[in-house]
C-alpha cells in the first residue's frame, strides 16, 4: 500500500541514504532541507533539529516546524489537528491511518512528513465540505458500518479508493482490496453492505 | 390520554421502536470528524510517555530521572511505581509504569523515557498456564488458588449407568481486549483545585471519583469529558495508573494539558485481558442419548488475580455432576471484563466436551440436543425454536453428516452450539455487562413519558381540555376526541415559558420495562485444508432472542459484531507469553492477528422478536451473541477432520498437530 511501484516517489533509496548519511552528520544545522548530489542527483536532507515543512492537506496548504522524525500520521494530528487518519497499530498493518497521497492509498504512519511534501494529501475529512456527507460515507451510514467509528475514516478512504476501481467487485476482490483494514468491533458485514450500494448491487442483508 | 403509568407501546402503535434507522453518531464517525480521547489536540498540550518495567516479576531497587529532567523540551517527570509503593516496589507484570514524562512532542518524551535509569532486583515469575496443574501441588502453593470440589446428584453411580462415556481436553487460552483507541487521557488543570479530564472511557459517570480518590480530591472537582470512545469491551470501566499519571504530570507542569495514551505494544500487554480457562472433562449419557453425568477438572489464569471458578457445565442442568477449579496466579497484565466474562470460555468447554459425545453416540448434535432440550430449562422452548429457525437459515438437516463418514478431509462440514447471554450484572450507569440498552432505554422511555405527562399538565388549560383527555400524536398535542383542538409541538413547548423541563429518568423503576436472560443458537459451516491447517469460515448463523429490538439495524450489528470478534478469538487471538522473559510476545497488530473482511464469511442474524419474545421488555445483546462462536466453530472443525483440536484459537499449528495425533493413534474418531 506504500509507494512501492513507484519508487522515485521515495526520493532517495535506502542503499543510497546510507552511503551520504556520513555526509549528513557533518552538515552543518540548518533550518531547512541541505541539497546534496548523490550519484548525480539532487537530494534533500532534513534535519536534525526541526525543519520548516508544508504539506496541501484537503486543499490547504499548512505549515509547521517539525523534527524529520515525524510521520505524516503525527503530522497531520498532532500539528494540523486534521484527526480523521487514526493512530492504532502505528506499523503499517490496519490500515486506520489510511489516506490519499496523490490519489493513491497509502497508511500515514508509514510515510514522513517530509516525504509528503509537494503532494495533493486527501483525508476522511477533507472528502466532502463540512455539512456534507460524501456518498461512501454515506454508504457507511445507511448500512451501519460503523460501531465505535474507530476504524472507519480508514476504511472509507480504502472502499473509496477501492470502489473507484472496482465499481464492480467480487466478494474475493473485496476481501483482497479491503484486506488491509482491520475493525475490532466487527463492522466487516455493513463494510460489505456499504461495498454493494456504491456499486449499486442489490443490498443483501448480513451478508 | 395521558399516560401515567410505564408501558412499552403496542405493536400496532410503535413509531420508532423497531424500525430501521440509521445510527444518530454515523455520519460523524463515516466523515472522520467524531473527536476521540486520542484526537485531541489542547493549547499547549504536552505528550506524556513513560518507563515501563520489563520484568514479569522484580521488584523497582532505585530510579534515577535527573538526566531525563535536564533535558530540553522536557516539563514534568513523575514517578509512579517507586521502591516504596505497593510492597516495596513489587512489579507483577512486564509493561507495568515506572515512571512517567511530560515533553512538548512525543519524540523528545521517548527521548527522556530512555534517559530514565532504573534499578530493578527481578524475582521468579509464572507467566505460562496451559499445562494441567497437579491438585496436590497446586494445595500447598500460594500460586495456585483451589476451589472447593463441587458435586450435584450422584456422578459415581450416574457415571456407572452410563453406556456411553467420553473424555477430552478443551480450552482458550489469555487474549486481550485490542481496543483500536488505545487507553489513554487529556489531563488539564484549569486552576489549582480543578481536575478537567477527558479520558477514553466506557465508565464517564464514575471516573471522575475514581480519579478524585486517586489524588485525594474533591470529586465534584473533577470534570470529564468524552464525546466518543473507540472501543471498550469491558476494558474501559475502571481508573488506570495511566490516566492519574496525566493528571499529575499536568499539575506538575504548571496546570497545561497533558496527552497520555498507550502505544500499541503496552495497550496489549497491559490493558485488559481475558482470562483462560481450560478443563479435563468426562460426560456421558446413555445409549438413546439421555445427558446423565458430568465430571471436570478446569482452570485458567488471568494476571496477579487469579480468576474465579468456571460455571460449567454452561447452561446445561446435567443432574450429576462432579467438579474442581483451581486458579492460577500469573505474572500477567491483569484481566478484565470481556464482552460476557468467562462466557465464551465455559461455552468452549462444554459445547466441546457434549459435541464429542454426540459424536460418540453417533448422533447429530442437534439431535442430542433436542433430547436433552429440559435440561436448557428455563429457556428449553426458546431454544427449541431457535434451533428449528437456525436449521433453516443453515440448512442443518440436509447437510449434516456424521463424523465418521468424514474421511473425505477438507470438506465443510457444519457445527451446531448453544449459548445464554447472563443479564444478570446490576443496571449501572456505566457501559458495561450489557447493560447499556436496557438501562438507558427504560430510562430514556420514562423520562420521555415524564416529560410528556408534565408537558400536557402544562398545556391543558390552553386546550380547554384536562390533561387526561389529551394525546400527543403527529408532532401535535390534541385533545383525543377533537383532534380539531391541537397545539402543535412547537406552540405546546412555548407554553412552558422560560422554565424547562428536566427529566431524569432512572433504572430500575416503576414498570416491568426490562429483562434478562435471553437464549441464542449459532452454527457454523467452515472447511478446513489439511494440507495446511487453514480454517475457512463459510457461513454462520446466528438466531438470537433479545426481547422488544428498539433498534433492529444496530441490534443486528452487535450480533453480526459478536460473531466477526467470535471468529477472531476462535481462530487467531492468543496473548502469547514467553516464560524465559516473562514478556509477551505478540504485542503488535501483525501477530497479534484479529479477523479481516475475508476472513468471516457469510453471516446470517436472525432475531427472534414478536409475541412471546417482545413482552420481556428490552435486553442488552452485546454480550449474548459473542459467546457461542468458538464453540461452534471449534465443532465445525472436529466435524470437519474428525478430530477435536482441543484449544482455541485453532491455528494451523494446533490442527495439523491434532490430525497427525489421530493418525498416529491409528484413524480419526
Ligand atoms: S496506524 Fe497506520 S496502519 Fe495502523
Ligand atoms: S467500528 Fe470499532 S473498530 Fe471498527
Amino acid at each position: 500500500m506504500s509507494d512501492q511501484d513507484s519508487p522515485k516517489d521515495s526520493g532517495i533509496s535506502r542503499r543510497k541514504f546510507l552511503k551520504i548519511s556520513a555526509i549528513t552528520t557533518s552538515a552543518p544545522l540548518v533550518l531547512g532541507p541541505t541539497v546534496l548530489e548523490v550519484e548525480g542527483q539532487e537530494v534533500h536532507v532534513f534535519g536534525p533539529g526541526k525543519v520548516p515543512i508544508a504539506l496541501n492537506v484537503n486543499g490547504k496548504r499548512l505549515t509547521a516546524n517539525l523534527e524529520p522524525r515525524f510521520t505524516l500520521l503525527d503530522a497531520l494530528r498532532e500539528k494540523f489537528e486534521v484527526t480523521g487518519p487514526k493512530r492504532v497499530c502505528d506499523r503499517g498493518t490496519c490500515g486506520a491511518c489510511t489516506v490519499l497521497l496523490d490519489n493513491k492509498l497509502v497508511y500515514a504512519c508509514s510515510v514522513l512528513a517530509i516525504e509528503a511534501q509537494g503532494k495533493q494529501i486527501v483525508t476522511t475529512d477533507g472528502l466532502a465540505p463540512q455539512g456534507q456527507l460524501h456518498p461512501v460515507s454515506a454508504a457507511f451510514v445507511d448500512n451501519d458500518a460503523q460501531q465505535c467509528g474507530f476504524c472507519t475514516p480508514g476504511f472509507v478512504m480504502a472502499t473509496k479508493a477501492f470502489v473507484d476501481k472496482h465499481p464492480n467487485a467480487t466478494p474475493d476482490e473485496i476481501a483482497r482490496g479491503l484486506g488491509g483494514n482491520f475493525c475490532r468491533c466487527g463492522t466487516y458485514a455493513g463494510i460489505k453492505g456499504a461495498v454493494a450500494q456504491l456499486s449499486g448491487q442489490q443490498q443483501k442483508g448480513g451478508a | 390520554m395521558a399516560e401515567n403509568t410505564y408501558q412499552w407501546p403496542d405493536a400496532s402503535k410503535r413509531k420508532l421502536i423497531g424500525k430501521r434507522m440509521n445510527r444518530v453518531d454515523g455520519p460523524v464517525k463515516a466523515s472522520g470528524r467524531a473527536k476521540y480521547t486520542y484526537d485531541l489536540v489542547r493549547p499547549n498540550m504536552l505528550y506524556g510517555d513513560s518507563v515501563k518495567c520489563p520484568y514479569a516479576h522484580a521488584r523497582v531497587k532505585s530510579i534515577d530521572t535527573s538526566a531525563a529532567e535536564k533535558m530540553p523540551g522536557v516539563k514534568a517527570v513523575h514517578v509512579i511505581h517507586g521502591p516504596d509503593d505497593g510492597a516495596k516496589g513489587e512489579v507483577f507484570w512486564a509493561g507495568t509504569d515506572i515512571v512517567a514524562v511530560a515533553a512538548v512532542d512525543e519524540p523528545t518524551a521517548r527521548d527522556a523515557v530512555r534517559a530514565i535509569k532504573v534499578e530493578y532486583e527481578q524475582l521468579p515469575h509464572l507467566v505460562l498456564n496451559d499445562k494441567e496443574p497437579n491438585l496436590a501441588e497446586a494445595e500447598k502453593s500460594e500460586l495456585y488458588k483451589v476451589a472447593s470440589k463441587e458435586t450435584v446428584g450422584d456422578p459415581n453411580s450416574a457415571f456407572q449407568q452410563s453406556e456411553v462415556t467420553h473424555e477430552g481436553y478443551y480450552g482458550s487460552p489469555v487474549i486481550t481486549h485490542c481496543c483500536l483507541e488505545t487507553h489513554g487521557s487529556v489531563a488539564e488543570w484549569p486552576d489549582k483545585d480543578h481536575l478537567f479530564l477527558h479520558i477514553s472511557t466506557q465508565n464517564v459517570p464514575g471516573i471522575g471519583e475514581q480519579v478524585a480518590k486517586a489524588i485525594d480530591m474533591p470529586a465534584s472537582n473533577v470534570h470529564v469529558h468524552q464525546d466518543h470512545v473507540g472501543g471498550g469491551f469491558g476494558s474501559k470501566l475502571g481508573l488506570d495508573p495511566w490516566g492519574v499519571a496525566a493528571a499529575q504530570l499536568s499539575k506538575k507542569a504548571g496546570g497545561v494539558p497533558v496527552k497520555m495514551m498507550l502505544n500499541r505494544a503496552t495497550e496489549l500487554e497491559t490493558a485488559g485481558c481475558r482470562p483462560s480457562a481450560y478443563a479435563r472433562v468426562k460426560v456421558g449419557a446413555k445409549k438413546d442419548g439421555t445427558l446423565l453425568a458430568w465430571e471436570s477438572y478446569a482452570w485458567g489464569s488471568g494476571g496477579p488475580g487469579a480468576p474465579g471458578s468456571l460455571a460449567i457445565p454452561y447452561v446445561w442442568k446435567v443432574p450429576n455432576q462432579q467438579k474442581q477449579y483451581v486458579g492460577v496466579v500469573n505474572h500477567i497484565g491483569p484481566s478484565r471484563a470481556w464482552r460476557a466474562p468467562n462466557h465464551p470460555q465455559m461455552c468452549v468447554i462444554t459445547m466441546g466436551a457434549l459435541d464429542d459425545l454426540a459424536a460418540k453416540l453417533g448422533m447429530d448434535t442437534f439431535d442430542f440436543v433436542k433430547k436433552n432440550i429440559d435440561l436448557l430449562d428455563p429457556r428449553s422452548k426458546i431454544y427449541s425454536e431457535e434451533l428449528d429457525v437456525a436449521n433453516d437459515l443453515m440448512q442443518w438437516k440436509a447437510r449434516w453428516h456424521p463424523r465418521g463418514d468424514s474421511d473425505t478431509l477438507g470438506i465443510p462440514m457444519e457445527a451446531i452450539s448453544l449459548q445464554i447471554g447472563d443479564n444478570q450484572y446490576p443496571p449501572d450507569s456505566a457501559s458495561g455487562g450489557s447493560s447499556t440498552i436496557g438501562g438507558v432505554s427504560s430510562a430514556t422511555f420514562r423520562a420521555a413519558t415524564d416529560a410528556k405527562r408534565q408537558l400536557i399538565a402544562k398545556v391543558a388549560p390552553a386546550l380547554n381540555a384536562q390533561p387526561a383527555d389529551l394525546e400527543v400524536a403527529d408532532g401535535r398535542v390534541r385533545v383525543a376526541s377533537d383532534a380539531s383542538r391541537s397545539l402543535s409541538w412547537k406552540e405546546a413547548c412555548s407554553k412552558l415559558g422560560a422554565q424547562t423541563l428536566t427529566v431524569r429518568g432512572t433504572n430500575p423503576g416503576e414498570g416491568d420495562l426490562t429483562n434478562s436472560g435471553v437464549g441464542g443458537v449459532q452454527m457454523a459451516d467452515v472447511s478446513v485444508d489439511t494440507e495446511t491447517g487453514i480454517v475457512k469460515i463459510n457461513k454462520m448463523v446466528a438466531v438470537q432472542d433479545c426481547g422488544l429490538v428498539i433498534s433492529p439495524k444496530q441490534a443486528e450489528s452487535q450480533v453480526l459484531g459478536a460473531m466477526i470478534m467470535g471468529v477472531s478469538y476462535a481462530l487467531y487471538e492468543e496473548k502469547v507469553m514467553d516464560q524465559t522473559t516473562g514478556t509477551m510476545l505478540n504485542t503488535n497488530m501483525d501477530n497479534y492477528r484479529l479477523a479481516g473482511i475475508g476472513d468471516v464469511g457469510e453471516l446470517v442474524v436472525r432475531l427472534m422478536t414478536g409475541p412471546g419474545y417482545d413482552e420481556r421488555g428490552v435486553i442488552g445483546i452485546g454480550e449474548p451473541p459473542t459467546v457461542s462462536p468458538g464453540a461452534a466453530i471449534s465443532n465445525a472443525v472436529a466435524n470437519a477432520i474428525g478430530v477435536r483440536v482441543p484449544f482455541l484459537p485453532l491455528t494451523p499449528d494446533r490442527v495439523l498437530e491434532a490430525l497427525e495425533k489421530a493418525q498416529g493413534e491409528g484413524g480419526r474418531a
